[in-house]
């Protein structure tokens, strides 16, 4: 952010410094907003089922884990066209990691460590929970966006990835959310 | 002597162009004309919008390009006559009853005036229409789909070219027959001609709610060539003016016999008059043999009716309904000012553009002031009807636009320029050269009692040297004009695509709150959609095999079948079940004598395959849909022709 108004002033300085030597328009562009700053994550779109960033940040039990996307700054990533199958800790699943790591994981010099960890709740490809369930039968471990591949279990009706057991599914516009207990941590 | 005058104008017009441009040289070198605040003008920054829309007809295309305005980027090409393997119009099961005529399936057409819906005159921005020049038709297009919705075939006309211009409430859209045929058509020697010939003027009613287009009635004018049209606005709503050339009738050499009068006409006529005429009855049914396709949004899947029969009207029938005004050398454009008030005649051999007036018109009507007729429709006196000539110093008037402002604007074909003039003094204001001979020009809402008089178009029909070369086919140049001040300046230039015969454009904001971003599954009524992937099968109907197929992000539902045998008619009905703006996916087969098909969120879309060969064969998403889309894909097994292999289908089993 703080960069993108150090590049504005430097365009306007640059116009301001142009039009000193060429007659005044009647409207100079630079005074228009941008109308789509963050490109994909800020289409206006209320016909559209949600995608899940708006599937996430529209579920109070789930502020932790938007607030972490914001922080790592990893928005354009659930709204792109994916498909993406994301493991969403709830808020509790946070608050049973030991005390002071979410607040140091929020830091700006601490981004790339938390964009990682919560990178690793993401599969490319939609699995619903039917697919989760051959997932488990067939032996197939699922492979995270960042390269990790991780077990799927299942006990009964109950599906686990890592170990986090998945207690709630929400379809999204642009692949699948699946509620999990726990925050799935590299070993 | 014609041929002596034009040499003698353009000795005329080079010596003014060549002391024009020292002029220009001047201007330039004092402010910089082309420096940055003209680029400014045009620039639209990434993730800005452009301010308006522009839609340009195709011409041989047979298709209608969408561009920003000011910038001139090129939007979206929207198939209207022409099948389009990009969607898989005139292609999908569903779209190939759209090109159906009487004829049969007509794969192609010529594209030429694309005009705005209205509502009192004002541009409302529901529809789009525009017309096939070669095999008779009107389309209309919706305008938050951007998808043509209806075609309706005009019978009983050919080179349908004073068409699509719509009255000013939309209660018709109106279609001219340029070349005169025999009505009904007959075997017969083609130098009988005269008196044999007609020229229809074909009204087609526009249902206020969906659009739905149908003929009210045909005008059975005089075999003249009706070249262009334009309806009536304000004082003047209820009536339409078509200009005409080749009142000699010649049927050979037209370039030669068909300018052997000093005058030709525009045709006025009084519809409302012919209007009530219809509706108490009047007018001649005629059997008649034409195409009417219609596009239903809920099935996915458009219709065509053959209709046979059509209600003609003998303009001797109604009296007081048609009157010839005089209008010099062949005129071309028939161009009404905003107000209604003038009716621009511009004769394309001629130097000068004629203005009729309105009011002088009903005044000499009234007074019965006629100079003879012509197949028994009154003509009226020139001078009676003449507001004004504008002694314009170009060559080959075409068309004329608006800008509020009570200026008009001219495009010189042989002069290359466009013409600024002001409407009651007639006298020129600004002249600026397009260098490769202008065509139809725009100005957006041209065509309305409110023009927006910002920018103009002018779409030229040369390219040669304009941008970098492609080989001797160079897409035609447009150029943009801003014509916000007392002068005109050029801006930009920029490439289209085929060959544009007129557009009309809008502003942004009335168009892009209603753009339709997906179809939403729970109004499918598509009658081989699926609602879920869970719904998705596969059946046999003796040789005719179905595949109620799925797609969503990254894979077919099923995407393995069997059971299939060479010689089967294959039909893959696929439902995108998508409900996400701008997620299309698409279906392709080898060896598929069809396009492939792009299927919209919520769509379905169904695509033929006659499998002749046996063997495994793939299939795959066109559309680059995902981060997996070079994942989506499947197979289907083909077994010889007496082979047993029931059918099968499966995903990840």
């Amino acid at each position: 952010m703080k960069k993108r108004s150090k590049n504005l002033i430097t365009f306007l300085v640059v116009l301001v410094t142009l039009n000193a030597c060429t007659p005044p328009t009647e409207k100079t562009r630079t005074e228009e907003p941008v109308s789509h700053p963050k490109g994909q994550a800020s289409v206006v779109d209320d016909v559209s089922d949600p995608n899940i960033l708006q599937v996430a940040a529209s579920s109070e039990p789930h502020s932790t884990l938007v607030a972490a996307v914001q922080a790592a700054q990893i928005e354009h990533v659930l709204v792109n066209a994916g498909p993406l199958t994301v493991f969403a800790p709830v808020n509790s699943a946070f608050e049973k990691l030991p005390d002071g790591t979410v607040q140091n994981l929020l830091k700006p010099e601490n981004k790339d460590a938390l964009a990682q960890i919560l990178t690793r709740h993401a599969a490319p490809g939609s699995y619903d929970i039917e697919a989760l369930k051959r997932e488990a039968k067939k032996g197939r471990k699922l492979y995270m966006a960042t390269g990790d591949y991780l077990e799927v279990t299942m006990d009964g009706d109950n599906i686990s990835v890592a170990g986090a057991k998945i207690v709630g599914t929400v379809a999204a516009s642009n692949g699948i959310i699946h509620v999990i207990e726990n925050v799935i941590l590299p070993k | 002597m014609k041929n002596n005058n034009l040499h003698a104008n353009a000795l005329i017009i080079g010596m003014l162009a060549l002391i024009m441009s020292c002029g220009q040289a001047g201007k330039n070198g004092s402010n910089g004309a082309l420096s940055g605040s003209i680029a400014e003008k045009v620039y639209i920054a990434p993730g800005e919008r452009d301010e308006q829309y522009a839609f340009l007809s195709g011409g041989y295309s047979g298709n209608l390009t969408v561009y920003g305005l000011p910038s001139g980027r090129l939007f979206k090409e929207i198939p209207v006559f022409s099948q389009f393997p990009t969607s898989g119009y005139g292609y999908s099961e569903e779209t190939k009853p759209m090109l159906n005529t009487s004829f049969g399936f007509i794969p192609w057409d010529d594209l030429h005036h694309p005009d705005i819906s209205q509502t009192n005159g004002e541009l409302d921005g529901r529809w789009i229409f525009a017309n096939g020049n070669n095999t008779p038709r009107i389309a209309r297009v919706s305008l938050s789909t951007f998808e043509t919705e209806e075609i309706i075939e005009v019978p009983n006309s050919a080179g349908n070219h004073s068409s699509s211009f719509i009255t000013e409430n939309t209660e018709y859209v109106v279609a001219g027959t340029r070349f005169s045929v025999p009505v009904p058509q007959k075997d017969i020697p083609i130098k009988e001609y005269k008196s044999n010939f007609k020229g229809a003027l074909t009204f087609i009613s526009v249902e206020p709610e969906h659009g739905h287009m149908d003929i009210k009635f045909q005008l059975l004018m005089p075999g003249f060539n009706y070249d262009l049209s334009h309806p009536g606005r304000g004082k003047s709503h209820g009536w339409f003016f078509f200009s005409t050339y080749n009142t000699e009738e010649a049927n050979t050499l037209l370039e030669v016999n068909a300018s052997q009068n000093d005058k030709d006409f525009i045709a006025a006529v009084n519809w409302k008059k012919i209007e009530e005429f219809v509706n108490n009855g009047g007018g001649t049914k005629m059997a008649s043999n034409y195409a009417h396709n219609v596009y239903n949004e809920s099935t996915h899947t458009a219709t065509s009716t053959i209709k046979k029969e059509v209600l003609t009207v003998n303009p001797a029938d109604v009296p007081g309904a048609i009157y010839f005004l005089p209008t010099p050398k062949s005129p071309h454009g028939c161009d009404v000012d905003p107000s209604g008030q003038y009716i621009v005649g511009a004769g394309k051999l001629s130097a000068n553009i004629t203005v009729h007036s309105f009011d002088k018109m009903l005044a000499a009507i009234e007074a019965k002031k006629f100079d003879g007729d012509a197949y028994g429709i009154p003509i009226l006196n020139y001078d009676d009807v003449l507001a004004g000539s504008v002694q314009s110093g170009g060559l080959g008037p075409l068309h004329t636009e608006f800008d509020g402002r009570g200026n008009a604007y001219t495009t010189f074909f042989i002069s290359s320029e466009v013409v600024k003039w002001k409407l009651e003094t007639w006298e020129v204001i600004d002249r600026k050269p397009t260098y490769y001979s202008v065509g139809h020009l725009m100005i957006p809402g041209g065509n309305s009692r409110n023009p927006h008089g910002k920018y103009l178009v002018a779409m030229n029909k040369i390219t040669k040297d304009r941008y970098l070369p492609t080989g001797p086919e160079m897409e035609h140049s447009a150029q943009i004009y801003d014509i916000s001040g007392e002068k005109m300046e050029l801006l930009y230039d920029f490439p289209t695509h085929g060959e544009p015969h007129y557009a009309a454009g809008c502003n942004a904001d009335l168009l892009v709150n209603n753009s339709k971003k997906i179809y939403r599954l729970d109004e499918n009524n598509h009658p081989y959609g699926i609602k879920s992937p869970a719904e998705a099968r596969v059946e046999r109907d003796g040789k005719e095999v179905h595949i109620y197929m799925s797609t969503i992000r990254s894979h077919f539902t099923p995407d393995n079948i069997e059971g299939v045998k060479v010689g089967d008619k294959v039909y893959f009905h696929i439902t995108n079940h998508e409900q996400d703006f701008d997620v299309p996916h698409g279906f392709s087969m080898i060896g598929q004598g069809t396009s492939e098909i792009l299927i919209m969120p919520g769509q379905t879309k169904t695509s033929l395959w006659e499998p002749k060969k046996v063997g495994v064969w793939p299939f795959y998403c066109t559309d680059f849909c995902s981060a997996l889309h070079q994942e989506m894909q499947g197979y289907i097994r083909v077994s010889p022709a007496q082979s047993d292999i029931q059918l099968s289908w499966s995903l990840d089993e």
